[in-house]
């Protein structure tokens, strides 16, 4: 039988005095992101049906790929905030949660630089 | 993971249909959950049917006239009878909402009336609130101050006791709180809209010197920031408050306090 007062349920461990900076770079991330995507969809656009051979060039431009590796930077990140909030959401055994939240951290780490590297190559021509 | 399923001992069952409407009069059937905790039935549905020529207009005379002259057995907290109290707080015609503010023409066809959704039942249509009222203890509301008392009361200009509108007439009725998807999953560590509510109420106050200390125990990834800005909240107060508004604000000062 559980003898714990309700108040000592509600403070458990307490306040995380945490949190704010989580929000704050989810809407910085999410600004970014509407810029950064209407720019790579105006270069989709423009490079639509171009060969290869187009592609790098047009990607060889140092701007073109710094903000190709600004979007997948701030893509990953949101994307890594978003995911995180939900397994916090629906994932109740601890366990399984601190699980689900590291596979998180590893596959948007990996995602991130798998992106990053296919970038580079064609940008630095390979 | 969260449950998405009832139990089987919880899965709701048509129940007794108590009477049926009469040849005379207008008559307008009540569909209301039914569950006691001491027999080992699974919740159900009871049916009543009330002639509205013979009862008040509101949600809250129809529940009363059948617990006084149907059926006594009937279980459900209610007590000003006019959205002051926030007893009353059920789930009618599939909204939170009090029955006492909430007139029985407005429903088409059948009323439902289940108890406050996700919350433990004590029976029939009355909710353990004792989560609830100790997350509401936990924000501490009451002034908080260190500057001595004075001889007089706490002054405050008009346009500082204004801001508190649309905060103070909050009465913790919990139609919001639990109308929330993300109180249902997270209700052991998010306190939801009605004490957020409350919360910045406290810090909204000029004359409380603890506002610092009010954000610390807020700021949490789970006390304040499972809110998702769903707003059900202000969907379903039936006071016409803005809960998601106001936790708003407190996201706001949590941002405003570091940059």
């Amino acid at each position: 039988m559980n003898m714990r007062t309700p108040l000592k349920k509600v403070y458990h461990l307490g306040s995380a005095k945490e949190g704010a900076s989580h929000f704050w770079l989810q809407r910085v991330s999410a600004v970014a992101n509407l810029f950064l995507v209407i720019y790579l969809m105006g270069l989709i656009i423009s490079l639509a049906g171009a060969d290869y051979i187009t592609v790098r060039e047009a990607l060889s431009y140092p701007l073109t790929a710094l903000l190709l590796l600004l979007l997948i930077l701030s893509g990953v990140i949101h994307m890594r905030l978003g995911m995180q909030t939900i397994i916090e959401d629906y994932i109740e055994s601890e366990g399984t949660k601190i699980v689900a939240l590291m596979l998180n951290t590893f596959f948007s780490v990996f995602i991130g630089a798998a992106s990053v590297w296919a970038v580079l190559k064609l940008s630095f021509g390979a | 993971m969260v449950q998405l399923t009832l139990p089987k001992n919880s899965t709701l069952k048509n129940g007794k249909i108590w009477n049926s409407p009469e040849a005379t009069g207008r008559w307008k059937e009540f569909r209301i959950y039914r569950w006691s905790p001491e027999d080992e039935q699974n919740p159900h549905i009871d049916t009543y049917w009330i002639d509205l020529d013979a009862c008040g207009p509101m949600v809250l005379d129809a529940l009363i006239k059948i617990k006084n002259e149907i059926d006594p057995t009937l279980t459900f907290r209610r007590s000003c009878r006019e959205g002051i109290c926030g007893s009353c707080a059920f789930n009618i015609g599939g909204t939170n909402t009090l029955a006492c503010l909430n007139a029985i023409e407005d429903y088409e066809g059948a009323v439902t009336i289940y108890p406050l959704p996700h919350m433990e039942v004590v029976k029939d249509l009355v909710p353990d609130m004792t989560n609830f009222y100790a997350q509401h203890r936990s924000i501490q509301p009451w002034l908080q101050t260190q500057t001595p008392t004075p001889p007089t009361e706490w002054k405050q200009s008009r346009e500082d006791r204004e801001a508190l509108d649309g905060l103070y007439e909050c009465i913790l009725c919990a139609c919001c709180s639990t109308s929330c998807p993300s109180y249902w999953w997270n209700s052991d560590r998010y306190l939801g809209p009605a004490i957020l509510l409350q919360a910045y109420r406290w810090i909204k106050d000029s004359r409380d010197e603890a506002t610092g200390e009010r954000l610390d125990n807020l700021e949490d990834p789970f006390r304040l920031y499972r809110c998702h800005t769903i707003l059900n909240c202000t969907k379903a107060c039936p006071k016409g408050l803005n809960p998601a508004k106001a936790i708003a604000e407190l996201k706001k000062l949590m941002v405003e306090r570091r940059v």
